[in-house]
């Protein structure tokens, strides 16, 4: 076990230094940072001293290791919008998003597991073609115009659900306030966290049913029906747990997709968590911000997947971690 | 009175343009505590026809019509509830492979004590004592430590002994085995037999062995059908059958045993193949590949006859009886 751990945290790292070579290179692609920093009265002296200052003009590896190093000590640089430490932005933006993405994830687990069963063990009823018919529009229709959609039914004209922002939320710990104390924190994310969940949720429902039909086709479905099981057990405990093995994996890196895709729905629902942030960024060209931005998704994509990786060796008995390791 | 009495059973299968017929009016009993085999070709129906018995058929194919009366009860017509008290509990199943028959995210203990669950009111530490007992029946070592290991943690001969202690869990009347040894070494293979013939012999339960070894057949069974395009061609004594087999089909199996033959000599093998069962021949469905058959064996469909001891469909048995004693003078 512990040596599998270790071994994952090496690619771990691995993968957080390839990531961190790549956002750091397209710094240098954002245009000149110096137009936004100062006004159009400062001399080209001053510019091209301002320059030295920022160690813009040093070589690009110089710039990198220097970039490295200060990130190993949790410095990913100072955003020229904010002029505070990039990090601490994007901290502060990410308790959030966070809360969205774990509205979603709820949202998604707790309807994909029933739907995903219910069609596959009655594929041919009324139900299961309304359900499977509406998954083809919830995959093809953007995240942007399921928000839209919805701002329009359920804000404009139901005028049940507000449209933007976060609404009443309490401090927990530190950066972290939380939507979930109040019912206008529930209100506000409620909106956002259904339409973040739109695209991921047909998937899985349609990635559970194919699953599970399969695994109802299998020899020991039948030798369970052999035996006189229950079809209640056969469905939830033989037929389930071999389906979800599959759905985990896929389902971690959903998670990490779904921190990314968070870009779209909080900008259409003005959401103050670190995607808005990060289109809010490039904008500005604040491209320390949006180096740090990049990392810190990666970051999370790293951790998620590491984690399913070692639930999945939980969950499946036929892998066995300590051996992995060797 | 006998355990199981098939009248008539017809099983076909609803397929895209037709519906073809798997099984064709099968009809035979078992006797309390009797061992049958059933032999032929793949594609003959054997497995459908164990299936069947526990009315485990499932979709696009569907029981069309016949009895299958075990002990009173016509299974062909049970509830679905009705069904599941008999499944396991009554009449228990082994599968052909034991490498894909468990479940491979539960343990061994976890199976067996959810089928004693499924029938008996037992806590489940009543339910594991009365698996482990089963497990030492069948020769696993530390069955105390199985309970907990997962399937994919033992051999496939080891497997397969656990499925015969399921079997065995709840004192069935009749056990159906569907080709119980094929998935497994051969080294294997006899040892799992005797132990299934062994148990079956001690606690007087009923066997259906499904199997295209005749060998095996002669070895485990008192009674034999022989199965070919979804029908019985010959039915009797397995002693009967094994040394004076009477349809030409039969005796087309046993010659192509190896023992039959001279080393160094090409295995007599039967020419050609079991039909497709959307093209099945007219008249006797083995008349294409029969070096006996004649016009009428085309045209007409051989009725199930007795013939020196055995139940046979073969138009020309007599001639053909005949012809053999003449030979052997």
């Amino acid at each position: 076990m512990l040596a599998y751990l270790v071994k994952r945290l090496f690619q771990a790292i691995a993968v957080m230094f390839a990531i961190s070579l790549v956002s750091f290179a397209i710094q240098d692609n954002l245009g000149d940072p110096l137009r936004e920093l100062v006004g159009q009265s400062v001399s080209d002296e001053v510019r091209q001293q301002l320059r030295d200052e920022l160690g813009l003009n040093d070589s690009f590896l110089q710039q990198y290791l220097r970039f490295v190093g200060n990130a190993l000590q949790g410095d990913l640089g100072t955003s020229y919008f904010f002029k505070e430490p990039a990090l601490d932005v994007i901290l502060k933006k990410l308790p959030a998003t966070l809360e969205l993405v774990f509205g979603a994830t709820v949202i998604i687990i707790g309807l994909s597991v029933p739907l995903g069963v219910y069609t596959a063990i009655k594929p041919n009823s009324v139900a299961s073609r309304i359900i499977m018919g509406a998954s083809i529009i919830g995959i093809s229709v953007p995240v942007f115009l399921t928000a839209i959609l919805m701002i329009f039914v359920f804000s404009v004209e139901l005028r049940w659900l507000p449209s933007f922002g976060r609404g009443d939320i309490v401090p927990v710990w530190g950066y972290w306030s939380t939507n979930f104390a109040t019912a206008d924190g529930w209100t506000h994310i409620m909106l956002p966290s259904v339409a973040l969940a739109s695209i991921m949720l047909p998937l899985f429902v349609r990635l559970i049913r194919a699953e599970m039909m399969e695994t109802l086709q299998s020899e020991y479905v039948k030798y369970a029906k052999a035996k006189g099981i229950h079809p209640g057990r056969i469905y939830f405990v033989h037929a389930l747990k071999n389906t979800l093995l599959p759905v985990i994996t896929v389902g971690g890196v959903q998670i990490g997709t779904m921190v990314a895709y968070t870009i779209l729905t909080e900008t259409v629902f003005q959401w103050p968590g670190m995607g808005f942030m990060f289109l809010e960024a490039v904008n500005r060209v604040d491209t320390p911000l949006i180096v740090a931005y990049l990392i810190v998704v990666g970051f999370i994509f790293v951790v998620t997947n590491t984690i399913v990786d070692l639930i999945y060796g939980l969950v499946n008995p036929t892998v066995n971690l300590a051996r992995m390791g060797a | 009175m006998s355990l199981l009495s098939v009248r008539d059973l017809t099983v076909k299968f609803a397929m895209r343009d037709e519906t073809v017929t798997a099984l064709n009016q099968i009809s035979f009993d078992l006797a309390k505590g009797e061992r049958l085999g059933i032999v032929g070709e793949s594609g003959a129906g054997k497995s459908i026809t164990g299936f069947s018995l526990m009315n485990l058929i499932s979709r696009p194919g569907f029981i069309d019509q016949g009895q299958i009366l075990f002990d009173g009860d016509d299974v062909a017509r049970m509830s679905d509830k009705e069904l599941r008290t008999m499944r396991g509990n009554r009449m228990a199943m082994i599968f052909q492979d034991p490498m894909v028959t468990l479940n491979p995210v539960l343990t061994i203990g976890q199976q067996m004590v959810e089928t004693l669950r499924a029938h008996r009111k037992l806590s489940r530490a009543e339910a594991e004592q009365i698996a482990i007992v089963k497990l030492r029946e069948v020769y696993i070592p530390s069955p105390e430590e199985r309970m907990n290991q997962y399937p994919h943690e033992l051999s496939g001969g080891m497997r397969q002994r656990i499925i015969i202690a399921m079997a065995l869990l709840l004192d069935p009347q009749l056990i159906i085995a569907d080709e119980p040894t094929t998935a497994l070494d051969v080294t294997i293979q006899a040892d799992i037999m005797e132990l299934l013939l062994e148990l079956c012999q001690s606690n007087k339960v009923g066997l259906i062995l499904i199997t295209h070894d005749l060998g095996v057949v002669s070895q485990m069974t008192e009674r034999t059908l022989v199965m070919y395009a979804g029908r019985i061609i010959e039915a009797g004594k397995t002693r009967e059958i094994i040394n004076d087999p009477q349809h030409p089909y039969t005796q087309g199996l046993i010659n192509a045993l190896p023992q039959q033959t001279l080393p160094g000599h090409k295995l007599k093998q039967i020419p050609g193949a079991m039909p497709s069962l959307t093209a099945i021949p007219a008249g006797c469905p083995f008349s294409p590949r029969c070096q006996y058959a004649v016009d009428h064996c085309r045209s007409t469909l051989p009725e199930v006859v007795q013939y020196a001891g055995v139940e046979v469909a073969c138009h020309e048995v007599n001639r053909l009886h005949n012809d053999r004693l003449e030979q052997s003078a």
